[in-house]
């Protein structure tokens, strides 16, 4: 590890474990169960029952609210279920979580739903993005928000930077680089596509300086469609070079402004996976049913890259790569810095499942025993946030939401950096997670109230207002009537 | 006089309207550059609606600073850190409370009917901003806990000084 002038870490990856093997495509289970909250923001609601026959990429269940995306069959056969089932968590805390679902038993036929190839240039960038959130595209990065919403919200800004994110900056993920080195024509037609639906004037793709071979085939590409629009940014590997706002810093030289989004600033990130997935999308009339999956560490005999339908059980893809090996410790969905660690490998491939880590004991850094804080300042130097986490840990205990807010709490980004290089093993990350709902929930709580009173208040001046109204009428009534008396 | 106060009160509603559809734009960059001056000045304020300021409410005083009519120490409930904001948003000098306009409240309070002496005159009832006090004519009355916002309103027209103010419970306002 060597300290940086940009904020972070130079890690060992651990990518060249599942790089030495091509991208191959996931046995398909016979049954697939789709959870109904695979995206950020509300569950989507199904529209098959219990019984119905169900075709390759046919819709199951749709958004509950605009911009959202829809959920798709990844395999032709029948719905059994729509039940409460376990799915991966989606919150560090907890080891699995539970979800509604769709169950499917697959008939081997996959026979196709009726799709049709879109041609983007006919479409209005609205229309465009109204076929994006039909097509079930969300954000293939981790946060899951749904593609069309994000994009909604740059072109209501008017933006100028479209942001591909190929800077997979974590170690063990690399199925965005195996998806630039195998298929990088898909991304820079995903990019055109995603650039007209939200109106920004650049395009930039963003690729760490190691992806060598995924550099190359990108180039490769740009220069034979002879794209001048598209351009290549070579960032440094760096984590987390590929967090949304270092990123954005990296390229555009712009810092999104604290309780601000990337939009604000005229700035969208879509990451290279939800890019390609776009250009299946539109050009093949294949809506989002599969995605690249690393499958790697050293609890597994071959590490590699699949294409696994959406749905699949985790224990079928670690049987693709040839199973446990006997050193299997932990499984944790994601990297070995921010991945979540798994219960068991029978939950369900969801959209946002961009690795299985399953984990030897060499894989992760051992902790010790926590100890003081020395106040060496390693942390804040390593904080791609530019925060101080020595003094934030000073006000978790016990927490002190003013302090904590002033000190930029809720900019911190939980990559694990701190946690890291502290040489007294303090387990900050976690420790700032736990304080920040309670921190939000009190900033909330003040709002909503004050809310709430001058809601209160408006409407009984607006009632007064109205009797008075009222009042004043029927006087004038009564002064007519004795009028025409006399 | 009446015409005016009804036309004082038609504004007030009017401009109740228009925050109440504010509150649904997308964005909230985009809310708070297209926000008037005292829409972002009444956001800053408590809503304990208790006219110390001399104002007929937080909105009301809001308008004025706005219309540069009104300091911005003239808040007791708000306290420093809200004269701060407002002195911020306005771009003046920040300066504490001034005394005269009441004494800044260490904790929150809530208003508590004793109902053994409430004889249900229903005048706190009349005079509560926010509709936080319910009850009948010739019946007890009490506060709604949660919606009272300590405003103390309803003390000098209790007839039987039969309220009396409590410390908040913690979550409460």
């Amino acid at each position: 590890m060597a300290r940086l002038a940009t904020r972070g870490l130079r890690l060992e990856a651990h990518k060249e474990r599942s790089t030495t093997q091509p991208i191959i495509t996931a046995a398909v289970p016979q049954q697939l169960v789709l959870a109904l909250n695979q995206q950020a923001g509300a569950a989507n609601i199904p529209v098959v029952n219990v019984g119905d026959a169900v075709l390759l990429g046919q819709p199951i269940a749709r958004p509950s609210g605009a911009h959202g995306a829809w959920l798709h069959s990844p395999v032709s056969g029948v719905v059994v279920a729509i039940e409460i089932r376990p799915v991966p968590p989606a919150h560090p805390d907890e080891q699995q979580s539970v979800s509604q679902c769709i169950v499917i038993d697959n008939d081997d036929r996959d026979q196709r739903f009726d799709f049709q190839a879109v041609d983007y240039q006919q479409l209005s960038p609205e229309e465009l993005r109204e076929h994006i959130a039909q097509g079930g595209i969300v954000g293939l990065g981790g946060a899951v928000f749904p593609t069309a919403r994000k994009l909604a919200s740059l072109a209501s800004n008017s933006g100028t930077y479209l942001l591909v994110n190929g800077a997979e900056c974590e170690p063990y993920i690399s199925c965005d680089d195996m998806l630039m080195r195998e298929h990088a024509a898909d991304v820079v037609f995903g990019a055109r596509i995603l650039q007209r639906a939200c109106g920004a004037e650049h395009c930039i793709i963003a690729v760490e300086d190691e992806m060598r071979d995924a550099i190359a085939a990108m180039k490769a590409v740009l220069q034979a469609t002879g794209d001048s629009q598209i351009r290549l940014a070579i960032v440094p590997t760096v984590y987390p070079a590929g967090g949304e706002r270092q990123l954005i810093n990296t390229v555009c030289g712009i810092e999104v402004p604290s309780g601000e989004l990337p939009t604000d600033v005229g700035v969208l990130c879509q990451n290279v996976g939800t890019s390609a997935a776009t250009a299946r999308w539109l050009r093949d009339g294949e809506p989002l049913i599969s995605r690249i999956v690393t499958v790697t560490g050293d609890g597994v005999r071959q590490p590699r890259n699949l294409r696994a339908r959406l749905g699949t059980p985790l224990s079928t893809l670690i049987a693709d790569c040839d199973g446990y090996s006997e050193r299997q410790h932990k499984l944790i969905m994601g990297g070995s810095m921010m991945g979540l660690e798994l219960a068991g490998d029978d939950l369900p491939l969801i959209k946002a499942g961009n690795c299985v880590l399953a984990a030897s004991r060499l894989d992760l850094t051992p902790r010790g025993p926590e100890m003081p804080c020395i106040r060496c300042g390693n942390c804040s130097d390593v904080c791609p946030a530019h925060l101080l986490p020595q003094q934030l840990h000073w006000y978790v205990q016990p927490p002190d939401p003013a302090a904590l807010d002033r000190h930029g709490l809720l900019d911190c980004i939980e990559c694990g950096c701190c946690d890291y290089v502290c040489p007294s093993q303090i387990p900050l990350t976690s420790r700032f997670r736990a304080a920040k709902p309670a921190m939000a929930e009190q900033r909330g709580d003040a709002q909503t109230s004050a809310d709430v009173l001058r809601t209160r208040f408006e409407a009984r001046t607006q009632r007064l207002a109205r009797l008075e109204a009222e009042h004043r009428e029927k006087l004038a009534a009564k002064r007519r009537q004795l009028r025409d008396k006399s | 006089m009446l015409s005016a106060l009804l036309i004082i009160v038609l504004l007030a509603a009017i401009a109740g309207l228009f925050t109440s559809l504010r509150v649904d734009a997308p964005a909230v960059s985009v809310a708070a550059s297209s926000a008037s001056l005292a829409d972002r000045l009444d956001a800053l304020l408590p809503q304990t609606q208790c006219r110390r300021c001399t104002f007929e409410g937080c909105r009301p005083y809001a308008e004025a600073m706005a219309a540069g009519e009104a300091g911005i120490n003239q808040c007791p409930p708000g306290g420093a850190s809200t004269a701060a904001a407002l002195a911020d948003v306005l771009g003046v000098p920040a300066q504490p409370v001034d005394p005269s306009f009441g004494i800044v409240p260490d904790h929150a309070v809530v208003a508590f009917i004793e109902e053994l002496p409430c004889i249900g005159c229903t005048k706190c009832i009349q005079a509560c901003p926010v509709d936080a006090i319910i009850g009948a004519p010739r019946y007890m009355h009490t506060v709604i806990a949660d919606h009272c916002t300590g405003c103390e309103l309803c003390i000098p027209v209790c007839p039987v000084d039969c309220i009396v103010l409590k410390p908040a419970a913690s979550g409460v306002h």
